[in-house]
């Protein structure tokens, strides 16, 4: 119920708000006329802290990605408001939005699938740069390698294809593209799931240091509640397209008030739990 | 009539259910970069073994070594010995007798290990009539067994729909009873859990201790992350690069980890919501973004 | 219901607006019909000028067309100057001709193209993998004309088959059973010629097909199980990989008037496609507007047959 979900003005101002958006899908079979109504999002309300790692979580299907989509600019909601940095840009015309683009960048989960098969890792991340013509064409190669010094990547994988790296380093390339446009909003759609632990680490760790680096505010989503745990500052929990709960980590993790985040808490404790049972030297 | 005493050893002398000894594979020509390096593994009948390992590792080799479904290799050494039966050289159509009903393997992403354009129901049943020449309305009810058995509470829906009609809850139930459809002995299963989340991950190793308890099937499971062994195997084996750098009973290996990769592995498991956050932390963040009150949507602007 | 509907009202403006156009495009060709009369010193001017006012011809042009649809209702289709008879009548047996031939020439290329596609895609780049490539590109780089000249030449050296014609002269005086014989021997020739002209196509894209599906992971789960070779092609893969053949069988089935006309000019196989050809080279336009009208409906039936195919089979496409 969006009762649950009140928001005061924030001592520093949020980069990104949410007020009332709604976003559903109509689907219809082919020789009926009966249509199918998906309430994707429902009456969100969502506040994004500067700088800061925001988390939502949910099980899936509660509408996560759509909201993301929503908030990466590349859907229209259906009604709500969309407050980036003080102005309304759920009103904005196709021309201002443009412009606001390379500040909201998106990491998927599919890395395999969010990369153009066809083209080398540097032209990836010289793609965004051309179009957006923020380097002259000598300059494009130079930035591209920058970036993937920067995200980890050597220098020697600049010629090669993205199916031809691991899953890692594919993470570590569409995060490359990501910040290649100096963005100030990173989301992140469940990025993380598909990768191994170690591999999961390196990047939590490669992400946390371009966030002090360049400023990022990040929204994380994800239904792994143990790397939500990690890395949130705020998380908010999403449940059949409404926003149930929203805080601070501690908070809504310690305290939990609404019966879906408890029980998702309750899977993922007692996984931690059970490991931690097996490793605790007995005394 | 003279009984011969019981030997204590004879027990002990029970050939194991699945041996793989000096096991070595490369793909590449030359054979120089092995996939598996002289991999030796037992697993006794009704046993949970994991297998720990990152991408990478040889740990898909492995599975797919086992009933025999790796594409050519360059080379290919070492024994496979199932039941005692090595499994090495045999003629495909034994294999094919093996594969389904006396070893099974379950992939990754069980979504996509579905035929889209066929009931899913018929899919299991396939299964078994690969197996077992039965009538078929026997099929059919062995599958709608099946699926009850892997704990959907209506089978018959179930049977009956497509996979894109089925949720990822579901369908991971389903890839589980096609696969222990025909009661095999041992089950690979690799990296069955991925991308799924707590809920479902525990929902799928509950489904595993469950079968393993009812029908003494034995699993190898094999994963990247140590948390989900710790519920389910009684010995876990630790692989990088393709070899095997430790094993033993798990209570042992996750108590007192010898190996430096073991040790590295074990301390990344995310442990962030067992441990409780400080007083200070949780009213520090709370000034941060300011404290709640009940419903009120302000306008904002400026 | 209301999908097919619709799609049925599409099809009817697309046949009215070829209609239109078929008449704007005779009528732009320069001559008619009754020019070739003029020349001929024999027939009096007055007889073509009594002629042409009987048929209508000096009529404007919106007009002629308005009687044609008149008459495409009644039954007639049009009237035809040379055979002075309703176009029906010339079409229908043609068509029928045609269809014969046709028909089974497709049915034949796809029950050899889909087992020899599978057959082909499950084993790649092995010697009857590239055989079958390099056949099907030689097969797709000759051109009919050629194919057929080839096998008449054949005919005429080795007497197998007759040569032309679709029946032999003495065909009253045959029982049923040596009429179909007679039937087939005569077909021979311009159906084997269709067959390898169509065959390359459908074999290539079956394989494509095939090979796309055999590397899914669905695929290697079903071995995985256990489950016999011949079941996993025919079973999983192929029905799996049936959504563009579905729609390649649609494109055949709307192909099945207008594909051959070269083949029945040339072996004088009594079909649609000589019909049209000298109707238009007499500017007989009433036959040219029916035979283009029939060729269309033909393709546009076959593209809705083949929509619906697709929905029958496919279950994703069902619910989506």
């Amino acid at each position: 119920m969006a009762a649950e979900t009140g928001i005061r003005h924030a001592p520093q101002p949020a980069l990104m708000r949410v007020i009332g958006l709604n976003k559903t899908y109509v689907q219809r079979r082919p020789f009926s006329r009966k249509e199918f109504v998906l309430g994707a999002c429902k009456d969100v309300t969502l506040e994004l802290p500067r700088r800061r790692v925001t988390a939502l979580v949910g099980e899936s299907g509660s509408g996560k990605s759509s909201l993301a989509t929503c908030l990466a600019l590349l859907q229209q909601p259906d009604s709500g408001e969309i407050w980036f940095e003080e102005d309304q840009v759920s009103a904005w015309t196709a021309e201002q939005l443009a412009s606001l683009r390379p500040k909201i960048q998106m990491v998927f989960q599919d890395s395999a699938g969010a990369l153009n098969p066809r083209f080398s890792a540097a032209q990836i991340i010289e793609e965004p740069l051309e179009i957006q013509r923020r380097a002259s064409k000598p300059e494009l190669r130079l930035r591209a390698l920058a970036l993937m010094e920067e995200v980890g990547l050597s220098a020697d994988c600049s010629k090669r294809l993205p199916l031809t790296l691991s899953g890692g380093q594919r993470q570590r390339l569409a995060i490359a593209r990501a910040i290649a446009l100096k963005p100030e909003l990173l989301i992140l759609d469940e990025s993380l799931s598909s990768l191994d632990l170690v591999i999961q680490s390196e990047i939590l760790r490669l992400l946390v240091d371009l966030q002090s680096r360049h400023n990022l505010t990040y929204l994380l989503i994800s239904h792994d509640l143990s790397l939500v745990g990690e890395i949130a500052d705020f998380v908010a929990v999403m449940h059949a397209g409404r926003i149930v709960e929203h805080g601070p980590r501690e908070k809504v993790f310690g305290a939990p008030r609404h019966g879906c985040t408890r029980e998702l808490l309750a899977f993922a404790r007692s996984l931690e739990s059970d490991f931690q049972a097996a490793t605790e030297v007995q005394a | 009539m003279h009984r011969l005493p019981s030997n204590p050893m004879s027990r002990d002398a029970l050939p194991p259910l699945l041996a793989i000894s000096g096991l070595s594979i490369a793909y590449a020509p030359g054979g120089q970069f092995l996939a598996l390096d002289g991999i030796n593994l037992e697993i006794a009948a009704g046993e949970i073994v994991g297998v720990l390992g990152e991408s990478g590792s040889g740990k898909s080799t492995l599975a797919l070594s086992i009933p025999g479904l790796l594409p050519a290799c360059e080379r290919f050494e070492g024994s496979i010995k199932f039941r005692g039966e090595e499994l090495r050289g045999l003629p495909e159509s034994r294999l094919r007798a093996i594969r389904g009903a006396k070893i099974a393997l379950i992939h990754q992403e069980p979504g996509l290990c579905l035929s889209p354009v066929m009931r899913v129901g018929s899919q299991i049943s396939d299964v078994i009539r690969a197996h077992r020449r039965l009538p078929r309305k026997e099929l059919r009810q062995k599958a709608e067994a099946a699926l009850a058995e892997a704990g959907l509470p209506d089978p018959l829906r179930v049977y009956h729909s497509y996979p894109h009609q089925l949720s990822g809850g579901e369908l991971n139930r389903v890839v589980i009873a096609q696969a222990l459809a025909c009661r095999p002995d041992l089950l690979i299963a690799d990296e069955p859990t991925r991308s799924l989340d707590a809920r479902l991950q525990t929902e799928v190793l509950n489904l595993f201790r469950e079968f393993n308890r009812k029908f003494n099937t034995a699993i190898l499971f094999i994963t990247h992350n140590p948390a989900l062994l710790a519920r389910l195997a009684s010995r876990v084996v630790v692989m990088h690069s393709g070899r095997v750098v430790e094993e033993g009973p798990m209570a042992r290996i996750f108590r007192q980890p010898q190996h430096p990769y073991t040790q590295h592995l074990l301390r990344l498991v995310p442990q962030s919501l067992i441990c409780k956050a400080t007083a200070s932390e949780t009213t520090k963040r709370e000034a941060e973004f300011g404290t709640f009150e009940t419903p009120r949507k302000v306008a904002y602007g400026g | 219901m209301r999908f097919l509907a619709r799609r049925l009202l599409h099809a009817g403006f697309l046949l009215a607006a070829v209609s239109v156009l078929c008449f704007l495009f005779t009528d732009l060709a320069p001559g008619s019909f009754f020019d070739g009369m003029k020349l001929n010193p024999q027939i009096s001017p007055e007889t073509v000028a009594a002629l042409k006012a009987q048929y209508g011809v000096g009529k404007p042009l919106p007009l002629r067309y308005v009687l044609w649809v008149k008459s495409v209702f009644t039954g007639e289709w049009g009237f035809s100057f040379a055979y002075d008879s309703p176009v029906r009548e010339l079409l229908l047996p043609r068509a029928r001709n045609t269809l014969l031939l046709t028909g089974t020439a497709t049915a034949l290329a796809w029950l050899i193209a889909v087992p020899l596609g599978v057959w082909m895609a499950y084993r790649p780049g092995r010697w009857d993998d590239r055989l079958g490539m390099g056949a099907t590109s030689l097969l797709l780089s000759v051109p009919e004309l050629a194919l057929v000249l080839a096998l008449l030449c054949f005919a005429v050296r080795t007497h197998a088959f007759p040569v032309g014609g679709m029946t032999s002269a003495n065909d009253e005086q045959l029982g049923l059973l040596a009429r179909c014989q007679d039937l087939l021997t005569h077909m021979a020739i311009p159906a084997i010629t269709l067959v390898l002209a169509n065959l390359p196509l459908l074999v290539r894209h079956v394989r494509s097909s095939m090979i796309e599906v055999l590397d899914a992971p669905f695929i290697h789960a079903a071995r995985g199980h256990g489950m016999a070779p011949a079941r996993v092609l025919i079973g999983y893969a192929l029905p799996a990989a049936a959504n563009p053949l579905i729609s390649l069988f649609g494109f055949s089935l709307g192909g099945l008037l207008g594909g051959s006309l070269l083949v029945e000019a040339v072996t004088g196989w009594p079909g649609l496609g000589p019909l049209l050809l000298e109707a238009t080279m007499s500017r007989d336009l009433y036959i040219v507007v029916g035979a283009v009208m029939v060729s269309t409906f033909f393709m546009v039936g076959g593209n809705l047959i083949a929509d619906a195919l697709l929905i029958a089979f496919d279950p994703r496409v069902r619910t989506d």
